[in-house]
């Protein structure tokens, strides 16, 4: 029958079956893996390695890091304290209208930066933006230009993949357990506490970690509605596009650190990319 | 104290109505076959599942009343529930998770380990105290469920299906357990199940339910007398022996009841003492004459009624012990089988299966 032969591998009949790799294949696989590869070849061999402690611990790179380090941690914290219950209420109810809220929520994943940044300007810019011209007409607040603007920025892009992360984390929860703290006199909070975060830990640490990786490497938005001010919105991937413009060898240096960064996440979720 | 229900309950389609009491000291079972509305019943009565229509109540607190919209949320139910498939905490060890309940209504978290610790020993865990639900046998897994149930010491203790996700020999031995912690809960005991040898070991008080509906209650001989529906009959209708099981020979023991004895099986590792013989009306074999053959145990008497279910029909002979066989209706009419005529009856001592008590 058709449904048993996906569960006997190398069944005869499959001409694809494991150990027997077309040939024409292995040219496309090699020429994806050099795509990638290549990149990552031309930066390790172009960095000045002589040159990196300096550049690293320079004024211009110690600022970013550290201000990048905030933004991105500030953002996975907000992804996560708005995003848990908001998989909640995606997974856990129905309402009208759900599969247009969950659509909007992603969007921003598949969503052009640079538009992003602009939608941001629309709802916090100071003269046009929906409540930015309200927040200073009334308050004198204004959010462009200030480290916050570069949070909110970064927050925006990450959001989607903390609420996906958690929404899996969810789902692969047995609901059981919960009711059945409840029926051991377990409160709500208590339940959540004790039974449902600790169960979705796996989920929770790759909505941390994706949201954080995705906030610290936000370019688009964070130049468009924060600007490029050092000290303030200048993160990382600013200060590389700034440096490619005077100083090369500083922009390659910098990209080294964040590439090393990115490494650093998919270590931490091997158990999730690399099986 | 007495658990009162009288309620109609639903789960998407499915529509379960039953209507029941359970007084403290004895214990009521719920049986029924998969699909009767047993784990819906489960579900309301813990709390889960708020009924559509009618009132659950343990003595004056009323835990639900659907005419005035009254639920007690089932975190202040004083209900301890062994659920089917156990639901421990992965990701607390044995000793966590008794201790839970516990610690969720606030008593410290010192105390609240000594007294997990304290009844794990007693249910004979005192070495698996550290262990994760994953690395614990299905047996001490049973048990760890049971400790977290009681630990709280509640009014009701609801028990789904204990012993279904055992194998047989854990199963006699957790059997022997639930039942001596059962005598010693002073609270209303329910258990359900769907198994009528689990039923009548441990309930003094049988709830029938089929299709969502109480089909028959009663004690396990009022209802093996008169079973009133084909499922009764196949599934409660079995006889029962009580008494001593004494050695008799390799292999094999006397049961000594009241009412005569039986040649049955001696179980593996038995020491002697208290049991229940059952034996499937189906086994027995019914003649006029003395039957020849293997069959060991062979008793005589006079008809006292026929029942008939479809094609078939049951028949209680005043042997000693008394006996009731199920036999086909053509059986019946060449036997020529009324009520007062003697016959034999027969079996084969491995056809009954033994319950230490």
């Amino acid at each position: 029958m058709a449904t048993d032969s996906r569960h006997s591998p190398g069944s005869a009949s499959s001409p694809l079956r494991k150990g027997r790799i077309p040939a024409g294949f292995v040219v496309l696989a090699t020429l994806g893996v050099a795509l990638v590869a290549l990149p990552l070849l031309g930066l390790v061999l172009r960095t000045p390695w002589s040159r990196v402690l300096e550049i690293l611990t320079s004024e211009t790179a110690r600022t970013a890091l550290r201000l990048s380090l905030i933004v991105a941690t500030t953002a996975a914290a907000i992804s996560f304290v708005l995003g848990f219950p908001l998989a909640w209420v995606l997974v856990r109810s129905t309402f009208p209208g759900k599969t247009l809220v969950r659509a909007v929520v992603i969007l921003p994943l598949v969503m052009p930066p640079v538009v992003a940044g602009v939608g941001l300007l629309a709802a916090f810019g100071r003269r046009s933006g929906l409540i930015g011209s309200w927040l200073y007409d009334w308050f004198g607040i204004q959010l462009t230009f200030t480290t916050a603007a570069a949070v909110l920025a970064a927050t925006f892009v990450s959001f989607p993949l903390a609420v996906l992360a958690l929404e899996a984390g969810l789902r692969g929860l047995d609901e059981r357990l919960e009711d059945a703290a409840a029926t051991l006199g377990a409160s709500r909070w208590y339940v959540l506490r004790r039974v449902t975060l600790p169960l979705m830990g796996p989920q929770i640490a790759a909505a941390l970690v994706l949201s954080w990786a995705r906030a610290l490497g936000e370019f688009g938005a964070t130049i468009t509605f924060a600007g490029n001010l050092q000290g303030r919105t200048q993160t990382l991937p600013l200060a590389v596009f700034e440096q490619l413009q005077t100083d090369t060898d500083a922009a390659f240096a910098v990209s080294m650190l964040l590439i090393l960064l990115a490494f650093a996440v998919i270590l931490a979720l091997r158990g999730r990319f690399l099986r | 104290m007495t658990l009162v229900v009288d309620v109609t309950a639903r789960r998407g389609a499915f529509e379960v109505r039953a209507a029941f009491e359970a007084e403290a000291g004895r214990t009521v079972a719920l049986l029924g076959p998969n699909g009767s509305g047993k784990s819906t019943l489960v579900s309301t009565i813990a709390g889960l599942l708020p009924p559509v229509e009618g009132t659950i109540a343990l003595d004056d607190l009323v835990l639900d009343a659907a005419a005035s919209r009254a639920h007690v949320p089932p975190e202040r139910r004083p209900i301890g529930v062994v659920f089917q498939d156990l639901l421990l905490f992965p990701h607390l060890s044995a000793t966590e998770n008794v201790a839970f309940p516990l610690r969720a209504r606030g008593v410290p978290k010192a105390e609240a380990r000594e007294r997990a610790s304290g009844l794990l020993e007693r249910l004979g865990l005192a070495n698996r105290a550290d262990a994760r639900p994953g690395d614990l046998s299905g047996g001490e897994a049973q048990r760890v469920a049971l400790a977290r149930a009681l630990v709280v010491e509640p009014g009701l203790l609801l028990l789904d299906e204990p012993l279904s996700a055992l194998d047989v020999g854990a199963r006699m031995r957790v059997r022997e357990l639930i039942r001596d912690e059962l005598a010693s809960f002073p609270g209303v005991r329910v258990i359900v199940t769907h198994d009528p040898v689990e039923a009548s070991v441990l309930a003094e008080r049988l709830v029938l339910l089929e299709d969502g509906k109480v089909s028959q209650t009663g004690t396990p001989e009022e209802i093996r007398a008169a079973p009133r529906s084909r499922y009764a009959a196949d599934l409660v209708g079995v006889n029962a022996f009580r008494g001593t099981l004494e050695p008799l020979e390799v292999g094999a023991g006397l049961l000594v009841t009241g009412d005569g004895d039986i040649v049955a099986p001696w179980p593996e590792g038995f020491t002697g003492g208290e049991v229940i013989g059952l034996l499937r009306p189906a086994d027995v074999t019914l003649s006029l004459d003395p039957p020849g053959g293997s069959a060991r145990n062979v008793v005589q008497g006079h008809v006292t009624s026929i029942s008939v279910e479809g094609d078939r029909a049951r028949v209680r002979i005043a042997s000693g012990p008394p006996i009731v066989a199920e036999v086909t209706l053509a059986s019946v009419e060449r036997l020529g089988l009324r009520d007062g005529v003697v016959t034999w009856a027969s079996f084969k001592a491995v056809e009954v299966e033994i319950l230490p008590t």
